[in-house]
């Protein structure tokens, strides 16, 4: 461009994610989908520049909000997917020769692992979102929340039927019933977070009590889901969000719904995903900007109603049938210890849940 | 008794002249590439020795590695009882649809392992489809459960007999007719020549795809975790899910490739040095067909119902999801991705077999204690999990080859790591049916070395060449690991997508994708697989 050493800053409307909210007219729910206009600064005259995002979190989550932002701001984004695990082992191989700018990790004990390549983040930045839903050291900051729910099956219970605490799955009339993903990183978080709220015997007291009413193992939360609904189990431990998607997909007669403990207790704890910014990132500038966007209203919106996540700001519209994140009860713990995640395993194993 | 010319069994031991040294160099090459990841996991587990002990000693892992082996040696077995026969059935017989089935029962091979245990566990759960297709004709309330050793089999046999059915279907089309008539000449039945003759003789081939089978098997984790199997490759991951602990996942991957070793040894007592040669002068014409008479509808319900079992089955469950999630925001072929796919799957296919001819000439005709450890090595990829690999070549791109890093240049070059085996197996079964006196014949006509590679060799075992690039194929277009991790920037292919809507429970955008990848890959595997059929079928239609 000509306009050469003269930048001028422009504001552009850049326009937002569609918004669903749900109105109640009597019995019947009705979605309204609104269009928010959105003010984005922009330079005008200057290249806009790059940035390379490594995202644990699968594409058809993330790369519609990834697109917008690169639309809005004219940087261009190339993105690395994969799961988690193998993103975090794949820039700890990098080390300080990763091409990486960004870090979008599915869960805390992603973003622990590789926290030592992570730069601090401004103070701006993590003000954003609630205490509990950022790195003590500011090395990362929460993106979205995701409760940890008991899924259970509707044709066999309702909500009334079900224990206060997760600790009552333990009792013997649950046996057969239950089902559960011990390898599964949130699982896992979940048992963190119940280490510390009740101590390593008490937790183990629970795992072991759970496995004595013989719980199924699933690779994943999806698979419980699955079976919740099929009948094969009747209640399950997963992330509130899988249920949304079956929903969604299969419509409202799909026979499962999503508890969150009444007690203030592991059993819906709520976890993040999260974002940190590689301190040998080549374009920190752009960086920022993204985890500026991530945690913008467009973006927050974007999560609640296509991902059906928990937005970790406020004024943002949940989908349709999921609490505000405000109004389910929190247990009070310290989501940074949550990446301990040897530990964890070591108690695991002990039990023999997993090898 | 033994047949005069056709010597199954020891052939007598003769000097081995010395491989040409253009030949040699490439050998070394390859064994050097091949064994970057091993290289990098005795890298990564060294000084972890301590807690690496104590993790093998645990008792778990006994029983793990106890369990490994034991759907090792029924996939193995699985897949060679359904894939020979059917290989013979669709060359050897007037099976109608023959080019069809050809092509269609070799297709299993591009789904991958996870999309076949979710489709698996969708269809036949204690509560799945089947389940309520039965509950509503005679009322079954529950199935018995698929998870464990028997769905994870299931499943693994459904994916892997192609490996076989290739391989053996490339050995029949080359097999020299007068070896089996031969034997008929001498008063053998018709069975009985294919028990004392076809079936040595295809030896080589079975060995290899069940080789194949085999090390594949160890390395599943789609399949035997969605399956609820614990495997030891189940429990490598599980190091790198659960704690990102990349020392102790090392540690654990080399015991796999000690077990994808003693896997090899075993292997390879299977296979005397025999000759699959005939031994007298004379070219190899096409075969016969055998007429199958009333048992020709037989064999087409056979051979359809295992085409209805490992594709109509899984499609139909995709398409049903993909149907049931109806029109949806993110719904769209995947064309870009399709086009990806292809590209650098012909591209692996290319470079892989390449790469593979020198392996295979090495090893078949100058066997030699360095070729066999060569020949060996380059087994070892296909044992070992995909994340390994990839997270091998990372290490091995971002700190020695830079440039390249993170470009298709890599990625293909960890595709050809990963595949060599099913390339390098095809090519050895091959020329193991030539008769090397062939070849000095056409040295001894004045021909260098080079033409009588070009214009001899190459055109005589074109049919394992072109098999072995089939394998290599698929087998990229379903790759998932290693895709993601090395592949460029924002390079999305089928496999990608599918995984990307699969694992967040997406069922019917996963659908689309995993539909495609059935029909994009199966228009490259019938111009593979069928590259020399229409000589065939002219001949028949002659008679």
């Amino acid at each position: 461009m000509t306009i050469g050493f003269k930048s001028a800053l422009v504001p552009v409307f850049a326009l937002a994610a569609s918004v669903l909210s749900a109105a109640a007219c009597g019995t019947r729910t009705v979605e309204v989908t609104r269009q928010v206009p959105v003010e984005v600064t922009r330079e005008v005259g200057r290249e806009a520049g790059s940035l390379v995002v490594y995202s644990g979190r699968s594409e058809s989550l993330v790369a519609p909000i990834i697109k917008q932002f690169s639309e809005a701001t004219g940087v261009k984004v190339q993105v690395k997917y994969g799961d988690t695990a193998a993103v975090a082992a794949t820039l700890l191989e990098e080390g300080s020769r990763s091409p990486a700018d960004v870090f979008f990790a599915q869960d805390p004990g992603g973003l622990g692992a590789v926290g030592a390549l992570l730069a601090p983040l401004p103070d701006r930045l993590l003000r954003r979102v609630p205490d509990w839903a950022r790195s003590p050291e500011g090395r990362w900051v929460g993106v979205t929340a995701r409760a940890r729910v008991v899924v259970y099956d509707t044709r066999s219970f309702t909500e009334q039927d079900l224990p206060d605490s997760i600790r009552g799955f333990t009792a013997p009339e649950w046996k057969g019933r239950i089902g559960w993903a011990p390898t599964n990183a949130s699982f896992l978080a979940m048992v963190a977070a119940m280490r510390q709220m009740w101590g390593d015997a008490e937790t183990e007291q629970w795992v072991r009590g759970i496995q004595a009413n013989g719980a199924r193992s699933f690779q994943n939360n999806t698979a419980i889901v699955q079976a919740v609904g099929a009948g094969e189990i009747q209640v399950g431990f997963v992330n509130h969000y899988y249920l949304h998607r079956f929903l969604a997909e299969q419509g409202e007669s799909f026979p499962a719904r999503n508890y969150y403990t009444r007690a203030a207790d592991p059993g819906s704890v709520v976890l993040i995903s999260g974002i940190g910014v590689l301190s040998t990132a080549k374009n920190a500038a752009n960086a920022e900007k993204f985890v500026e966007f991530m945690l913008g209203t467009v973006a927050q919106q974007y999560f609640a109603s296509q991902t059906y996540e928990h937005p970790l700001i406020s004024g943002v519209v949940s989908a349709r049938g999921i609490p505000d994140v405000a109004g389910v009860a929190k247990p009070a713990i310290d989501v940074s210890k949550l990446s301990d995640l040897q530990g964890t395993q070591a108690l695991l194993r002990r039990v023999g849940v997993i090898p | 008794m033994a047949l005069p010319f056709a010597r199954i069994g020891r052939a007598p031991r003769v000097s081995r002249p010395r491989p040409p040294f253009p030949l040699v160099a490439a050998g070394l090459l390859v064994g050097a590439a091949v064994l970057i990841p091993v290289a990098y996991l005795l890298f990564r587990a060294f000084g972890a020795a301590d807690s690496t002990l104590d993790m093998l000693f645990r008792a778990r892992s006994a029983a793990i590695i106890a369990r490994s082996l034991l759907l090792v040696v029924i996939v193995t077995a699985g897949s060679v009882t359904i894939a020979v026969p059917v290989a013979f059935l669709a060359t050897r017989t007037d099976l109608p649809w023959r080019r069809f089935w050809a092509v269609a029962i070799a297709l299993p091979l591009v789904t991958p392992s996870y999309v076949a245990a979710m489709v698996a566990v969708a269809a036949l759960g204690p509560r799945g489809m089947l389940q309520g297709l039965l509950d509503r004709v005679v009322g079954i309330d529950r199935l018995p459960a698929i998870y464990g050793l028997p769905g994870a089999a299931l499943v693994l046999v459904l994916l892997c007999y192609p490996y076989v059915y290739i391989m053996v279907r490339a050995s029949l089309r080359r097999m020299d007719p007068a070896l089996e008539e031969a034997a008929r000449g001498l008063g053998y039945g018709q069975m009985e020549a294919l028990r004392r003759v076809v079936l040595p003789l295809l030896r080589p081939a079975i060995a290899a795809g069940a080789l194949l089978v085999a090390l594949y098997t160890l390395s599943d984790f789609g399949a035997v975790s969605l399956l609820g199997y614990e495997t030891f490759t189940w429990a490598i991951y599980l190091q790198y899910e659960t704690t990102f602990d990349r020392t102790a996942a090392s540690a654990l991957s080399l015991v796999l490739v000690v077990a994808a070793v003693s896997i090899l040894m075993l292997e390879s007592f299977t296979q005397a040095r025999g000759r699959y040669y005939r031994s007298t002068a004379g070219t190899v014409r096409p075969h016969g067909v055998a007429r199958l008479g009333r048992w020709r509808w037989v064999a087409f319900g056979l051979v359809g119902a295992l085409f209805a079992i490992a594709v109509v089955a899984p499609l139909s469950v995709l398409a049903y999801w993909a149907l049931r999630g109806g029109v949806q925001p993110g719904l769209s072929f995947p064309v870009a991705a399709a086009w990806n796919s292809v590209r650098v799957a012909a591209l692996a296919a290319a470079v892989t077999s390449v790469t593979a001819f020198p392996v295979a000439v090495l090893a078949v005709r100058f066997g030699g204690r360095l070729t066999t450890l060569l020949d060996r090595a380059s087994h070892i990829g296909f044992a070992l999990p995909g994340i390994v690999i990839a997270l091998a070549l990372v290490f091995f791109g971002v700190n020695f080859v830079t440039p390249v890093y993170q470009t298709l240049a890599l990625l293909v070059f960890a595709y050809v790591v990963l595949f060599l085996p099913a390339a390098s197996g095809a090519i050895k079964a091959s020329l193991m049916q030539l008769n090397p006196h062939v070849e000095e014949a056409a040295r001894a006509l004045g021909r260098s070395e080079w033409r009588v590679a070009a214009q001899v060799t190459i055109p005589m075992v074109m049919p394992g060449v072109l098999a072995g690039a089939a394998m290599v194929f698929l087998l990229t277009m379903k790759e998932l690991p290693a895709t993601l991790i090395l592949a460029p920037l924002g390079f999305k292919t089928l496999a990608t997508s599918v995984w990307s809507a699969a694992s967040e429970a997406f069922f019917a955008r996963a659908a689309l994708p995993s539909v495609m990848l059935v029909a994009v890959a199966g228009v490259p595997a019938a111009y593979l697989l069928l590259r020399d059929a229409p000589r065939e079928s002219n001949r028949s239609s002659q008679r």
